[in-house]
């Protein structure tokens, strides 16, 4: 019998994943099949395997961003197991708000918003104060090394590496239950690589639970508290 | 357990047929405070006829539409009475047209203009109501200086800035808009959305967009019904819409986007 | 002074029916008078008939004063204040001939008053019907061309769009700088226009012991303010309703209180300012009142 402190956060039932293109004469493309996985608190989670064999596909639908084709993936949210499948849109919004974090490579650009302001945006959707989530932004902004004369720009002239770290301060200035994270330091060096798993080792110390792919070696060494080989449940359709 | 707030908006199969021709089929939907519904499709696709409906423009043929009103509580919106409708209309939603000329007075000075909704509420106090409406052009960033000069002397973009202003500065709950930015340049169009994502999330508005513009979906929306010949092929999530599509010709409009 | 009908009605009286129209067609205008009384400030429609003169020079006056005339009645006809210009002249003349009817200048004598842009002066009393010529019923017009919209507006109350004109005019000229046919909320209710009298004469709406009727032939459409009725110009709070005020006096007859046309001289800019109720000049004279140009050749012409 699980102790109510020792549920997991994500728990995944059979998880199978395909996609169907209408658009090649509805040809169908497996990813995987059957997965089971669970991730508790203060763990994270690696996932292993060649590339195309569904990493990012797997954390997607964690996020509900890619709908499932069979199983179930069932978050931890204010003390309730919610099935995203059953889930309302409702839901899974604000699931997203408040307890599980999503962090790509990629920056999503809005063209007129500050840096400073997309990095308060967390805390500014979690009713925190304008003066504190500034605040806290700030600090985080600078833990990162990003120029502060930077801050008040928006970031889509930023170089890749730049916009990367507006995307961990983003993603790491409220702590987050859940956090998955998809090549988080592909454009980092290896001094920012670093304050990265500084920030995901603090984080798993207050008891976020993690999913992760990274591409460098070094940093999966050291953010990993366990791997997951998803080889094992690639399907063909 | 989340406790959530009740639906603000809640469409029951909704239908509009032009006699033989079918304008959007057994639409349904639930909109909450604070969320923005996009509503995409190609022309034709019914998604402008839904609008007026839901907007009370246009009668359906069938089904119903329960609202949150201030005034009246949950009340179904094709239910109601001709002057409680134009109230609700005038009190509780705002309508951003895609042409400014459709939805401003051409022949009066954008301050009037912007001041009209509160002249409509019992604004009685002109001092008052002037600056109400410079502080709302100056939130829609306009030259305050120009707050006399008529619609058709500002370009498309400030137009329809005025109209956005027109359309906030009562406070509604609920606001209808139809390709807010179509015809707009490029760059203009930039700017607008972002000046109208702000302001949707600084008042904390639901809104509900119709776009064939999916970049525009994108941006704003925080659900997307996807309609093609008067039915919706697919809902959920907009980036869930977007980027794990499932109907094939959801596919389809997302594969011709262009990708700069 | 009166003047009684002569022989020469004798002779066209066989060729028309009284007052001009046929009885058909005033019960239409009088079931349309009733309701509009009914329902003060509503713009009634009627089936406006063609007049022996052109829509725009009184055709809905003429034919509500047509429909309610009597051979027992007294009829006065002013135009701009004044009962000699052209046009006041040859209406008066008009029903004099067809309804067989007295005529007078005198605003206390007259039973009906048909008037274009003005009231008189001397208050009016109980039992005295105004008949004004009205050339655009809905005050709204300028602003919404849509008869639909307006109509909508009318019926749910929807009031909001006419302060926008004010508002645009406060804008413009820092102050409400309507000077004439100045909007009005009749009991409380329905947004009327009073016609283009200027908004000098408004508060003579408000509680009068007299009726009004306003019709407008172009337009087809009847309204009214019975007697005893609450009639309020609009303003702002902070832009309050005010009347004209002139620094001069009446020129011929020293009035201070009356409101003044402003009459050119020369081309060296000289003018006088003369009372524009021509019967309440001259009446005041014959009492003895006398202004600063008593003296001048334009006294004698109006008598």
């Amino acid at each position: 019998m699980t102790k109510k402190l020792d549920r997991p956060m994500i728990k995944v039932e059979g998880l199978t994943k395909r996609f169907t293109l209408h658009q090649h004469g509805g040809a169908r493309i497996g990813v995987f099949g059957g997965l089971d996985l669970e991730v508790k608190k203060g763990e994270c989670v690696v996932l292993a395997g060649a590339s195309g064999m569904g990493k990012s596909t797997l954390i997607r639908c964690v996020y509900g961003n890619y709908l499932t084709s069979g199983g179930s993936v069932k978050i931890l949210h204010d003390g309730a197991e919610v099935d995203l499948a059953g889930a309302t849109p409702q839901t899974i919004l604000d699931i997203r708000r408040r307890t599980m974090g999503y962090v790509s490579q990629f920056l999503r650009v809005i063209p007129r918003v500050s840096t400073l302001q997309l990095v308060m945006e967390p805390l500014l959707e979690n009713g925190v104060s304008a003066e504190e989530a500034e605040a806290r932004a700030r600090a985080m902004l600078a833990s990162l090394k990003l120029p502060e004369a930077h801050w008040s720009l928006p970031p889509a002239t930023f170089s890749g590496g730049e916009q990367q770290r507006v995307n961990i301060a983003r993603s790491f200035v409220r702590e987050y239950p859940i956090l998955l994270l998809d090549e988080p330091t592909a454009s980092l060096d290896a001094a920012n690589r670093a304050i990265v798993v500084d920030l995901i080792k603090a984080a798993l110390a207050k008891g976020s639970a993690m999913i992760g792919i990274f591409h460098d070696e070094s940093v999966r060494e050291a953010a990993a508290t366990r791997f997951f080989e998803i080889e094992s449940y690639k399907t063909a359709a | 357990m989340t406790t959530q707030a009740p639906p603000l908006l809640r469409v029951n199969r909704v239908s509009k047929w032009f006699g033989e021709i079918v304008g959007c089929r057994n639409v349904s939907f639930d909109l909450h405070p604070g969320e923005i519904l996009g509503v995409v499709g190609e022309s034709g696709s019914g998604k402008t006829t839904l609008l007026r409906c839901l907007s009370g423009k246009l009668e359906p043929t069938s089904g119903g539409a329960e609202f949150l009103s201030k005034r009246h509580g949950p009340v179904d919106i094709f239910q109601l009475g001709e002057q409680d409708r134009r109230r609700l209309q005038r009190e509780e939603w705002g309508f951003v047209h895609q042409n400014p000329r459709d939805g401003l007075r051409m022949r009066v000075s954008g301050g009037a203009n912007v001041a009209e909704p509160l002249m409509n509420l019992g604004g009685r106090h002109y001092g008052q109501m002037r600056r109400a409406t410079t502080d709302w052009l100056e939130r829609v960033e306009l030259d305050i200086s120009r707050v006399d000069h008529k619609p058709r002397n500002f370009s498309g973009g400030m137009q329809q800035r005025i109209q956005i202003a027109r359309n906030l500065i009562h406070q509604p709950r609920l606001v209808f808009m139809d390709e807010p930015t179509g015809g707009l340049d490029v760059s203009v169009q930039a700017r607008l959305l972002d000046l109208l994502r702000e302001l949707v999330r600084d008042l904390q508005l639901s809104a509900i967009i119709v776009t064939h513009d999916m970049g525009v979906a994108r941006l704003m929306a925080d659900r997307l019904l996807v309609m093609k010949n008067g039915d919706v092929v697919e809902t959920g999530l907009t980036d869930q819409v977007l980027d794990d599509a499932q109907h094939p010709y959801t596919q389809l409009l997302v594969s011709s986007v262009l990708q700069l | 002074m009166s003047v009684q009908p002569t022989a020469q009605a004798e002779l066209t009286a066989p060729l028309y029916n009284f007052a001009y129209l046929d009885e058909q067609t005033k019960r239409m205008i009088r079931r349309t008078i009733l309701k509009a009384i009914a329902i003060p400030g509503y713009q009634v429609p009627f089936g406006s008939r063609e007049m022996p003169v052109p829509y725009g020079w009184g055709t809905g006056g003429i034919q509500v004063t047509a429909s309610i005339i009597g051979r027992s009645d007294v009829f006065k006809c002013i135009d701009q204040g004044a009962d000699d210009t052209t046009n006041a002249v040859s209406i008066r003349r008009f029903f004099a001939k067809i309804a067989e009817v007295a005529v007078t200048e005198s605003t206390a004598e007259a039973t009906i008053i048909q008037t274009r842009h003005r009231i008189p002066e001397k208050d009016l009393q109980e039992g005295q019907v105004m008949v004004f010529q009205v050339p655009q019923p809905e005050p709204l017009r300028g602003l919404e061309p849509r008869e639909t919209e307006t109509r909508a507006m009318h019926a749910y109350e929807e009031y909001g769009l006419q302060y926008v004109s004010l508002y645009e005019s406060v804008s413009a000229y820092r102050r409400i700088a309507a000077t004439a046919s100045y909007p009005v909320i009749v009991d409380e209710r329905y947004l009327m226009s009073p016609s283009p009298i200027p908004k000098f004469d408004n508060p003579k709406l408000h509680m009068s012991p007299a009726l009004m009727l306003f019709g407008a032939g172009r337009e087809k459409r009847i309204y009214a303010v019975p007697p005893y009725t609450r009639v309020r110009s609009l303003d702002f709070e902070d832009y309050p309703f005010e009347t004209q005020r002139w620094d001069d006096v009446c020129a011929l007859c020293g009035a201070e209180e009356s409101y003044l046309d402003e009459v050119v001289l020369d081309d060296q800019g000289n003018r006088m300012f003369v009372c524009s109720d021509s019967n309440h000049c001259g009446e005041r004279r014959a009492e003895g009142h006398v202004g600063p140009m008593v003296d001048h050749a334009l006294a004698g012409a109006t008598s």
